[in-house]
C-alpha cells in the first residue's frame, strides 16, 4: 500500500516521540500535540452538535466509540498519521506547512492511547 | 518527481536549488508525499489524468524570500502558483491551475502586521487565517471585529483575492471591497504598493484607497499578475447592539415589494446587516424563516414547480408566510429598535397582510451562553460547522468527499428571483446527479445583486465526477444565456465561465491576454487562472 508507505517515516518518529523517552519530555509532547488539536481539530472535532467531524464520527460509530476524539482510547498514532495526511470524507488531507511532522508526532502522541 | 511543462530537468534542477538558497531546504518540497498534500482535497478530476498536480512546493517567509523565489522562477521559466492558506475547498484549494506548476505556499506568512482600532483596519499576510485574525485581536481585548467567510481556515488575503464574502455589514461583506492597499510581488521580482502605499512614508496606506492615477487593485483579485504578500482592511468597531427580526408575506406575488422594500432599507442603511430570504411553503426548516412551533404538523413542503395560485392556498390552510426575510440590525441598542420599528412600518405600508416576528436581541459583549447560541458568522466568529454540509451525520449517512459550488448572480427584485426558480429548477430537474441543497431562493451577501449558490457534490468516483463537470457546464451555459454570470468558480471551469463572459468577441478575456503579456512576459504566474493563460499557452 503505497499510504503506508508514505507515512512509514512519520510513524517511526511518533514512535519515538511516544516510546523510550523521559515522562517529562512525554508531558511536554501532549502538551504540544494538544496545542496542535486545538489550533487544526478542534474546529471539527469539537464537542457539540455545531462540530462536523464529532457529528459525523456519531453517525458512523452510533456510540460504539466516543465521538469525541480526545476521549478515543484506540487511536494508535499511526491511524492519526494516516487521516491528517491522506483525510477522509470531506475532511482534506493537511500539508506540512501546516501541520508539520514534528506536530503531527506530537498531536498522534496526544490521542493515542496511555 | 515530474518536471514543469517545457522546462528540462536540468532549469528545473537549478531552479530548485535557488528556491533552497532563498527558503532553506525543508521549505522545499519535492517528495511524491509532499507533493501530493497539494492537491485539490475536492477536485472534479479526482484520480483523472486531468486532474492538477504540483510538481513541487517552496514556501517561502518572508517578501524578501518570495522575491527570491519568483526571480529565479522567472529566470528558468518555472511555472509557479501562489497559495495563500490553500483552503480555498470548493475553488480549487491548494492545487494549481497547470499540471506541473510549483505552488508557491505562503502558509507560513502568517503574521497580522497591525490592528488598529482607533481607525478600525489591519494589515495581515496571506498565510494569516480568519482563525488566526480573531485570535490575534481577542488576544489583545482589541474593539474590532472582523468579517469572514462561513470557513473560518481560509486566508483572509486569499478570501478578498477570489472575492469571497462574509455575514456582517454591507460594507464589510465583499471582502474585496473591504480591503485598503495592496503589496504585491511581480513576475520580476519588483514589489508594489497600490494606493497610497506607492507613496513612500505614506501615512494613510489603509485610510485611502486609490492613491492618484489608475486605481489597479482590481487587477491583483482572480488573476495571476503579481503574488499579493499584504494587504489592508477595514474593520467594524465592535457595536454595542445587535437585533433581529422575521417579516413574513402572506401571497406568492408579494416577494416582488418583499424585496424592493429590502433594496429600499439596505440601500439607504436603515437595514445595516445581512438580511436572509426564506419560504416556509418550500422548506419546513428554512433557517431563519420559521419562528413557530408547529411546522410538523404542517403539509409536507411544495416544490418550485408549485403554481404561484398553489403556493397562495398553501399558506392559507397551513397559516405561514409565503415568503420571508430576517432583518439584521448592528449599532446603539435604541438605533438598532429604531431601525427594525422603522422597517416593520414600511414593510406594513407596502404590503398588505405582512406579519412580524422579533427574534434575538443582544447588546455586547456577548455571554458564554450566548456565544453558543448565535450565528457565529454574523457576529464575525470564525468556525468550521459549514462542513455539515455533505458530512456524514445521522441525516446523511453516505457522506461526500467534497463539493464545488454554482453560483450566478441575478438582479435584486423579485421578478428575476422567479424567473432563476424557474430557469434553475429546470436546469436542474433533469440533471444526472445530486445536488446539495435546494435551488430555492438566492442568498443576500452582496447589498447590490443576488446570488443563488448551489452545491454540487464531489466523490472519489470518476464517473460520478464526469456527471458533475457535465451537470456544471449545463448550467454555466443556461445561466449565461439569460445574462447570469458566476462571480467565482473552480480552476475546472474558469476557462469555460470565462468563456460566457463574451461581450465585444471576448475583449475582456483578450485585454487580460494583454495585460498577462506585459507584466509577466514569461507567464510564470498562475497561468490559466481565471482564464488568464501566458501566449506560449494560449489557445488558438
Amino acid at each position: 500500500m503505497k499510504t503506508k508507505i508514505r507515512y512509514c517515516g512519520v510513524i517511526a518518529m511518533i514512535l519515538q516521540g511516544v516510546s523510550g523517552i523521559s515522562h517529562a519530555a512525554d508531558q511536554d509532547l501532549r502538551a504540544t500535540g494538544k496545542q496542535v488539536f486545538d489550533r487544526w481539530c478542534v474546529h471539527c472535532h469539537g464537542d457539540g452538535p455545531e462540530y462536523p467531524g464529532t457529528v459525523a464520527l456519531q453517525a458512523l460509530y452510533k456510540g460504539a466509540k466516543p465521538a469525541l476524539l480526545e476521549r478515543r482510547t484506540d487511536l494508535a498514532p499511526a491511524i492519526t498519521g494516516q487521516f491528517v495526511r491522506n483525510g477522509v470524507s470531506i475532511m482534506p488531507f493537511f500539508r506540512k506547512t501546516e501541520i508539520s511532522d514534528a506536530e503531527l508526532a506530537a498531536l498522534a502522541a496526544y490521542l493515542a492511547p496511555r | 518527481m515530474s518536471l514543469p511543462p517545457g522546462v528540462t530537468e536540468r532549469d528545473f534542477n537549478l531552479a530548485l536549488r535557488q528556491f533552497e538558497l532563498a527558503v532553506g531546504r525543508e521549505w522545499v518540497f519535492t517528495s511524491d508525499e509532499d507533493v501530493a498534500l497539494y492537491r485539490d482535497a475536492y477536485s472534479p478530476f479526482w484520480n483523472e489524468p486531468e486532474d492538477r498536480v504540483a510538481s513541487a512546493a517552496v514556501a517561502p517567509q518572508s517578501v524578501e524570500e518570495v522575491q527570491a523565489v519568483v526571480r529565479a522562477a522567472n529566470e528558468y521559466r518555472i511555472p509557479i502558483y501562489p497559495i495563500s492558506t490553500g483552503r480555498n475547498l470548493g475553488y480549487g484549494g491548494s492545487a494549481p491551475n497547470l499540471s506541473g506548476s510549483v505552488v508557491l505556499d505562503l502558509k507560513r506568512m502568517n503574521r497580522v502586521l497591525e490592528v488598529d482600532d482607533r481607525n478600525h483596519y489591519a494589515v495581515v499576510e496571506p498565510g494569516v487565517s480568519y482563525f488566526d485574525f480573531y485570535r490575534h485581536i481577542q488576544e489583545r481585548g482589541l474593539k474590532v471585529w472582523i468579517d469572514c467567510p462561513d470557513p473560518g481556515w481560509g486566508s483572509v488575503i486569499g478570501n478578498a483575492l477570489d472575492r469571497g464574502g462574509g455575514y456582517t455589514l454591507g460594507m464589510y461583506r465583499n471582502h474585496f471591497e473591504a480591503h485598503c492597499g495592496i503589496e504585491v510581488v511581480l513576475a520580476n521580482g519588483e514589489v508594489l504598493r497600490t494606493g497610497m502605499g506607492a507613496m513612500p512614508g505614506a501615512k494613510t496606506w489603509q485610510q485611502y484607497r486609490s492613491g492618484v492615477g489608475p486605481y489597479i487593485d482590481g487587477l491583483f483579485s482572480q488573476s495571476n499578475f503579481g503574488v499579493v504578500t499584504k494587504m489592508g482592511f477595514w474593520l467594524m468597531p465592535e457595536p454595542e447592539a445587535f437585533r433581529s427580526g422575521v417579516v413574513g408575506v402572506p401571497r406568492h406575488a408579494d416577494l416582488v415589494p418583499l424585496v424592493d422594500t429590502l433594496n429600499y432599507l439596505e440601500n439607504t442603511g436603515q437595514m445595516t446587516g445581512m438580511p436572509f430570504l426564506g419560504s416556509p411553503v418550500l422548506s419546513a426548516n428554512m433557517a431563519g424563516v420559521d419562528a413557530s412551533p408547529d411546522t410538523v404538523s404542517r403539509e409536507p413542503p411544495l416544490t418550485l414547480t408549485a403554481s404561484p395560485e398553489d403556493f397562495d392556498a398553501y399558506t392559507k390552510r397551513n397559516k405561514v408566510p409565503a415568503w420571508t426575510v430576517e432583518l439584521r440590525f448592528y449599532g446603539a441598542p435604541e438605533v438598532v429598535d429604531a431601525q427594525w420599528a422603522a422597517a416593520k412600518r414600511r414593510y406594513a405600508a407596502a404590503i398588505p397582510g405582512a406579519t412580524f416576528t422579533d427574534l434575538a436581541r443582544y447588546e455586547m459583549p456577548l455571554s458564554e451562553e450566548q456565544l453558543q447560541q448565535v450565528h457565529k458568522v454574523a457576529f464575525g466568529i470564525p468556525n468550521l460547522s459549514i462542513f455539515s454540509l455533505g458530512a456524514r451525520s445521522e441525516m446523511n449517512p453516505t457522506p461526500t468527499s467534497g463539493h464545488v459550488w454554482f453560483s450566478p448572480i441575478v438582479p435584486r427584485t423579485g421578478e428575476a428571483v422567479f424567473e432563476a426558480q424557474r430557469v434553475l429548477s429546470a436546469a436542474v430537474a433533469d440533471l444526472d446527479t445530486p445536488l446539495i441543497g435546494l435551488v430555492a431562493l438566492p442568498s443576500t451577501f452582496w447589498t447590490r445583486a443576488f446570488i443563488f449558490i448551489i452545491g454540487f457534490p464531489i466523490s472519489h468516483d470518476v464517473e460520478a465526477n464526469r456527471k458533475v463537470r457535465a451537470a456544471f457546464e449545463k448550467v454555466v451555459r443556461i445561466s449565461a444565456e439569460h445574462g447570469w454570470g458566476e462571480y467565482r468558480t473552480a480552476p475546472a471551469f474558469q476557462d469555460l465561465v470565462m468563456s460566457t463572459y463574451s461581450h465585444g468577441d471576448h475583449v475582456l478575456r483578450r485585454f487580460n491576454e494583454a495585460l498577462k503579456d506585459a507584466v509577466d512576459p514569461n507567464g510564470i504566474i498562475s497561468a490559466g487562472r481565471y482564464g488568464i493563460w501566458p501566449r506560449h499557452l494560449r489557445k488558438p
